[in-house]
């Protein structure tokens, strides 16, 4: 199927959503969506790096906070519609990966790798010392109650909703066009054996750059909308650890190799989550995250979508 | 007549042990090199640095009058040098076909002239498996190879990049005999094609039979370079490697 | 900003006590990334593991932390041993890529923190001895025993990994197998028991850098993940795998974090590390005394 053909089915699925989600009208329905729709935007983004060429980053919390702390920055100056928002955060994020990635991809992976833990502390310390979008102490922004054009007019949140759907539908439909581009080819070999990529011809360094900076504009574009979502901003909380371990244990768990794997996790660890956090605790919650990393890792590589299509494979044979 | 390679004085450390000391080596155009030495004498080193896997810290590496030093080994393979690895390095998530289009798409795609169509491309990779033989296993997996099937895919994937200089890293080791000879034919019609090589190998039969010029590498360092019935001769080869 | 000789002084002294401890908490991923390759993200995870380890055998039996840790030793040894021969299994004969290795220290380090949290809580803990409080004065320089004690017994410690490592059979094949490992086994050495050995032996040295640390300062959970930038800044800085580089750059970042929170206040200081580690990374990732 082309991706033209899936691109408009994956927008018809997304009007669909949007026409149920408004039937029955939730508030809570659209919080906690919201999140999991979040999710599977930075699981993908994550996985345009890691899965699809191998390089892990561990600072996601960075490129999602960049873009949170962006809207704050431009919020505080003159407030701009949200979807702008989204686009600046989409550009910053994007070019810090890609400056990152110009200093770092020269070398080996796990360099790379702990560089980007390295660059979600430093930028932190920045945010955290920085009172002008609120330092340690937080930023408020007041969430407008209603989103009113002319006679439209919908709950905020619905809105919210309906941008973060509208994110990942994007994301989903970006991740699967490269995947079958010839740059995720390039990106598989990289992924494979980047010394025998080189030896092909294949320029490693320009693929891990526009890897790097897709995957960083993408996590910018999830946090964008995130202060006016979360109403009060903390470091602590845009920067959280939850958002490293998701990001990574979701596309792992789901599966690294094709766009449905970081879907499936996010839906998957995303729902479990929400039970959990609200009926057990969050730490709790987040020890389970962690083990099923771990678990999923040393058994099951490929994750679930790797399980499923060896059942296949097996049938076939 | 300029050489289409030249290597001048290269040296490479690593740490304080110095794999290459001052080697400097020159191949024409359209020339069958043979490169011999004993096991971790430096020529994988060698061959690293001239493709640009490796950068030597004293030196210079020039190629078809252009200096390759600073260039990134994809760069070098879009100029005309090509190698295949001593050790087979196949992209495992690719079926073989796949492996071969990979050069096809990022080396030849990217000189240029026009570019082939899908179909096209299918034909280039199904003539290079043919070429090695391999044409059965296409839609295989490198997993599902043995280590000689390996070592003739990673043959035609350097000749898949249309080099004008190949650099055969011991693609004949275990080999039986006859395959030894497909392999050479192979590489002397790619000769006569025009195609520069520098053959790595242990297997002296082969060397002796394919190889215009001899060079001799020991601990570094070149001791050796000439005719191959004068090298072969050379009390110091004799004694550093061949033995009797 | 009165830069005053005495405050000036007594930051240098008190970084360069900071940086020796920092040595002996470097000295294991000097062992497990430098030597072993193996990016073992979740050490400072057992590094705070030990901290908590001793406060509550300091706590509940009243024994002193760095004697309870020389006890933890074989402990964390056979941890260290056990999580090698999982990542071996798992990871390296797989030939996976290193994604999976990466993802699993990972997931060892969150697990270890949120542990820490369920059973201790996220307050500040810290241990009593006796030498926690009082200072040595040598004219204007200050020496708190807290610090100075750590720093003493760290250096010791790396001294004894450094011994370890040059003077003995087992610790020059660690050094073996990090060169080459074929070499190794063709002198009939097993490289993977070499490994175990090596790694269990860096998991060991982290309980002890813990409870060391919790004599230097109160410790929660989440310290450990100052410690990460920390610990691999230092690391590359000093060269993978070079004991001497480890040394002096633990001494210089130590003394330049105490610089800057000294004059620029504590909310810089994990800064420093991090940023050292995305220079050294970026301009000269073969580190001062680089291999």
């Amino acid at each position: 199927m082309n991706t033209a053909k899936f691109s408009l089915i994956m927008a018809a699925i997304g009007v669909v959503i949007t026409l149920i989600a408004h039937a029955v009208g939730v508030d809570y329905l659209y919080f906690a969506s919201y999140t999991i729709l979040q999710f599977i935007v930075l699981a993908t983004a994550w996985n345009i790096l890691g899965g699809y060429c191998g390089y892990v980053n561990f600072g996601s919390a960075a490129f999602f906070a960049l873009g949170a702390y962006s809207s704050v920055f431009i919020h505080k100056m003159f407030p701009l519609p949200l979807p702008l928002l989204i686009v600046i955060g989409a550009v910053v994020s994007g070019v810090v990966g890609l400056g990152m990635g110009y200093l770092t991809l020269r070398l080996r992976g796990s360099f790379f790798a702990i560089a980007t833990l390295a660059l979600a502390v430093v930028l932190q310390t920045l945010v955290v010392n920085w009172d002008f979008v609120g330092g340690s102490r937080g930023a408020y922004i007041i969430r407008p109650e209603y989103l009113e054009i002319g006679s439209f007019k919908i709950p905020y949140i619905e809105y919210l909703f309906i941008l973060m759907l509208a994110l990942a539908i994007i994301a989903l439909v970006t991740a699967r066009t490269i995947e079958r581009s010839q740059l995720g080819f390039g990106f598989a070999t990289i992924r494979d054996d980047e010394l025998a990529a080189e030896a092909c011809g294949v320029p490693t360094l320009k693929l891990k750059l526009i890897a790097t900076t897709l995957s960083g504009a993408f996590m910018g574009m999830a946090g964008a909308p995130f202060p006016y979502y979360i109403g009060y901003l903390q470091p602590q909380s845009a920067f959280g650890l939850e958002y490293a371990v998701n990001s990574i244990a979701m596309p792992m768990i789901g599966g690294t190799t094709s766009w449905i794997g970081p879907l499936v996790g996010a839906i998957l660890l995303g729902t479990a989550q929400q039970y959990a956090t609200v009926t057990i605790s969050s730490a709790v919650n987040l020890l389970i995250v962690g083990l099923m990393l771990v678990g999923f890792v040393i058994i099951a590589p490929n994750g679930i979508v790797g399980l499923v299509q060896e059942r296949l494979r097996r049938k076939r044979s | 007549m300029s050489a289409l390679l030249h290597v001048d004085n290269i040296t490479k450390r690593f740490g304080g042990f110095v794999a290459l000391d001052g080697v400097t080596l020159e191949v024409m155009p359209g020339e069958r090199l043979g490169l011999i030495g004993p096991n971790g004498s430096g020529k994988s080193t060698l061959v690293n640095c001239i493709c640009g896997t490796l950068q030597n810290e004293v030196g210079s590496v020039r190629f078809n009058n252009q200096t390759m030093d600073g260039l990134a080994a994809n760069e070098r393979t879009h100029r005309g040098l090509a190698r295949s690895f001593q050790l087979p390095r196949p992209f495992h998530s690719m079926s073989l076909a796949d492996n071969l289009r990979i050069p096809l798409l990022y080396t030849v795609h990217a000189r240029s002239g026009p570019l082939r169509s899908a179909g096209d491309l299918d034909d280039r990779c199904n003539e290079l498996l043919t070429m090695v033989g391999l044409a059965a296993k296409a839609h295989q997996m490198p997993r599902d190879l043995t280590q000689v099937e390996m070592r003739k895919l990673e043959l035609a994937r350097a000749v898949a990049a249309e080099p004008k200089l190949l650099i055969a890293d011991e693609s004949m080791a275990g080999l039986s005999h006859s395959e030894v000879d497909d392999i050479l034919a192979l590489l002397l019609k790619l000769n006569e094609r025009g195609i520069t090589i520098i053959l790595i190998e242990h297997i002296m039969s082969a060397v002796m039979k394919f190889s215009q010029r001899i060079a001799v590498l020991v601990s570094g360092k070149k001791i050796a370079d000439g005719k191959p019935d004068d090298v072969v001769r050379n009390p110091e080869v004799v004694r550093a490697y061949l033995g009797e | 900003m009165d830069i005053s000789f005495d405050l000036l002084i007594n930051a240098i002294v008190a970084g360069l006590l900071l940086g020796g401890f920092y040595a002996a908490v470097t000295a294991g991923i000097s062992i497990s990334f430098g030597m072993l390759d193996i990016v073992n993200i979740a050490h400072p995870g057992f590094v705070i593991l030990g901290s908590y380890l001793a406060y509550f055998i300091n706590i509940n039996l009243g024994v002193d932390p760095i004697l309870v840790s020389i006890f933890m030793l074989p402990v964390f040894y056979a941890l260290g041993a056990l999580i090698y021969q999982v990542y071996h299994v798992s990871f390296e004969k797989r030939g996976q890529d290193a994604l999976r290795g990466l993802a699993f220290f990972f997931g060892l380090l969150f697990v270890t923190e949120v542990s820490l949290i369920l059973v201790f809580g996220v307050d500040y803990r810290y241990v009593e001895a006796s030498y926690i409080g009082p200072s040595i004065h040598l004219g204007i320089i200050d020496l708190p025993l807290r610090m100075l004690v750590p720093c003493v017994a760290a250096l010791a410690l790396f001294g004894l990994i450094e011994l370890f490592i040059t003077r003995t059979f087992t610790g020059r094949a660690i050094m073996a197998v990090s060169q080459d490992q074929l070499a190794l086994q063709l002198q009939a050495a097993d490289p993977i028991k070499i490994k175990r050995i090596a790694f269990g032996l860096s998991i060991a040295v982290a309980a002890v850098a813990g409870a060391l640390l919790i004599i230097i300062q109160p410790v929660e959970p989440s310290v450990g993940r100052e410690y990460i930038g920390r610990v691999f800044a230092i690391c590359v800085l000093g060269g993978l795998g070079s004991m001497p580089g480890t040394l002096i750059a633990a001494m210089l970042l130590g003394v330049v974090e105490s610089l800057t929170a000294t004059f620029y206040g504590p909310s810089w200081a994990p800064a420093v590390a991090f940023g050292f580690l995305l220079l050294t990374l970026a301009f000269r990732p073969a580190g001062l005394l680089g291999r």
